[in-house]
């Protein structure tokens, strides 16, 4: 089984939409939304829930007062500041490492596993979908990550798919490192702008620190040819293969605001072909 | 007074907004980038970098000479960073919390704590604008330690103007709390209204007033207008879509200074907000 993760470091460059387009194109497959912080793909996808399951990240401190004296050791220790002088517990700030709990010399806390979020296995009209949605202002999301993008394999193998499309989250830290292990390969989605540029060159870095082969394409590629170059020639610095240009259109927003994706929206056009063009590159690099 | 600009979804211009407002105010305002995973707003305000320093975070290191193997360090570890094989004890770096619980636990002293590179923090300024922002070292997982770092240089005596990371969790928390408002930044799709939907929840989990800013507020549809009315979300300014700011933002420049008529426009989004904190105090 193949699997294909988009990404694109800065947020907002079409990954979603992009991504969408091409499920709408791609067989045999299994989508999977791993930008579990801020998911978007069910608004064009408009999944049926099939299965919908709790998400258990860590755990957070609960001081009970009756068996509190206050001796303070719990806040010393606390390294997230995250206990007041009243001994309460904040659990935005406790960071779930039982540090606290295993060192209260009266056992006055509790250490209780949360539910930091859902995540679902759906029909779409593109075939099985996996996603989730992590709780407002919850950590572990790393592991929510690893977590879909691990059911979404499952489910593949046992429908006997043989590809995964995997939209990724922005940026370049926890969670998309947990969205990158043990992927055949990434797709950059980029944008010609001196912060498309330059968050592009970090997710390059992030791909090769983890092995992971890469592809890129610019989108509103019309919007500045300079920056797109300098996308395009830095990628090849970076022995990743260029797989082709979007350029600038309304019928991105256009279709999103319908739910559909944006080959949907646009019917038979040239710009079906540019579509079927990248998706035909990306199929070749991964081998299908 | 603190200001977090912050978005739920990316890439709807948050940027934008924070670095021409902290540039349209001109003096005693200092501008903190807190989007360490992909800091922008430095390649719009070309700062004169004065202090470049590398943010460690601590992660243990095992004395074997002292070490008797006992495990308790493997086991109050919730983050699987030690593990302890017959007579090895191996340490996982990248998955420490640097919560110390292992240094405290250890019976033999056994433990002492080296530093993991989480990035480095660049302090400078543009004019009288002044400038602080982080960078995530690639490969590096945890960026709320570092969005910390980039905070304690905040300065009470001046507006602090916050540029913060999409999304709704731990980092985008890290950079909205204790701010006195968070100005939120939306495109009007279906995109941005859902994840704005759920900045939104995080905002008012940390009870900080809150105001709104349309971009491109002519594409779309009208369901961010709609969403706003019925969450009494004020909308303090709206950018219509405009190839030509498109353009300048492609190239790295500034609205207010290729189209000066915008910077008033900015003047008067700050005017609102001072109003509407005032209000809430």
């Amino acid at each position: 089984m193949k699997e294909l993760v988009v990404i694109s470091g800065k947020g907002g460059t079409g990954k979603t939409s992009l991504m969408a387009a091409f499920a709408s194109l791609a067989e045999k497959k299994v989508l999977c939304d791993a930008d579990v912080d801020a998911a978007d793909l069910h608004l064009l996808m408009d999944p049926d829930i099939k299965e919908r399951h709790d998400f258990q990240g860590g755990s957070t401190a609960i001081i009970n007062p009756n068996n509190c004296t206050q001796c303070g050791l719990c806040r010393d220790l606390c390294r997230w500041n995250a206990i007041s002088e009243a001994f309460e517990v904040d659990p935005i700030e406790c960071e779930g490492c039982g540090v606290c709990v295993d060192f209260c010399p009266e056992e006055a806390i509790d250490f209780p596993i949360k539910t930091c979020g859902e995540w679902f296995i759906s029909n779409t009209r593109f075939g099985p979908m996996v996603h989730a949605r992590l709780g407002i202002a919850e950590e572990n999301s790393g592991k929510l990550v690893a977590l879909v993008r691990q059911e979404a394999k499952k489910l593949a193998e046992k429908n006997k798919l043989d590809l995964l499309i995997t939209d990724g989250p922005p940026g370049v830290g926890c969670p998309v490192i947990a969205s990158l292990g043990g992927a055949s390969a990434v797709l950059v989605v980029a944008e010609p702008t001196v912060s498309g540029l330059h968050d592009m060159e970090r997710v390059a870095q992030l791909a090769a620190h983890f092995k992971v082969p890469g592809m890129v394409c610019v989108n509103k590629f019309d919007l500045n040819f300079d920056q797109t170059e300098a996308i395009e020639k830095l990628a090849k610095e970076n022995k990743m293969t260029v797989v082709g240009r979007v350029p600038f259109d309304p019928v991105f927003t256009e279709s999103m605001v319908k739910g559909q994706t944006v080959l949907e929206y646009v019917g038979n056009s040239k710009f079906r072909s540019s579509i079927s063009e990248i998706w035909q590159n990306i199929r070749n690099q991964l081998v299908l | 007074m603190i200001i977090s600009i912050a978005s739920g979804k990316g890439g709807t211009g948050k940027t934008t907004v924070a670095t021409n407002l902290a540039v349209s105010l001109g003096s005693d305002v200092q501008l903190l980038d807190c989007d360490v995973e992909e800091p922008n707003a430095h390649l719009f305000i070309n700062p004169v970098i004065e202090l470049n320093k590398k943010v460690y975070t601590p992660v243990p290191q095992i004395d074997e000479e002292k070490c008797n193997f006992c495990k308790k360090c493997a086991e109050i570890c919730r983050f699987k960073g030690i593990a302890v094989i017959k007579e090895t004890v191996l340490t996982f770096p990248e998955l420490c919390h640097s919560c110390g619980g292992c240094v405290e636990v250890c019976p033999e002293k056994a433990i002492t704590e080296t530093g993991r590179e989480l990035g480095v923090i660049e302090i400078g300024h543009r004019n009288s604008l002044a400038f602080a922002h982080g960078r995530l070292r690639v490969g590096e997982a945890m960026s709320p330690p570092l969005i910390r770092e980039v905070r304690s240089h905040t300065r009470s005596d001046q507006l602090t103007i916050i540029d913060a990371p999409p999304g709704t969790s731990c980092p985008v928390i890290a950079a909205m709390k204790g701010a006195d408002f968070v100005l939120m930044v939306t495109e009007p799709t279906p995109f941005g209204l859902h994840d704005l939907k759920l900045a939104v929840e995080a905002v008012k989990l940390l009870e900080i007033p809150r105001g709104l800013v349309i971009n491109r507020s002519d594409i779309g549809n009208d369901g961010v207008q709609t969403y706003a009315k019925m969450e009494n979300l004020p909308i303090l300014m709206e950018i219509p879509f405009d190839r030509r700011i498109a353009e300048i933002y492609s190239r790295g420049k500034l609205i207010v200074e290729e189209m000066p008529e915008w910077k008033e426009k900015f003047i008067e989004l700050y005017r609102q907000i001072e109003k509407i904190t005032l209000k809430s105090e």
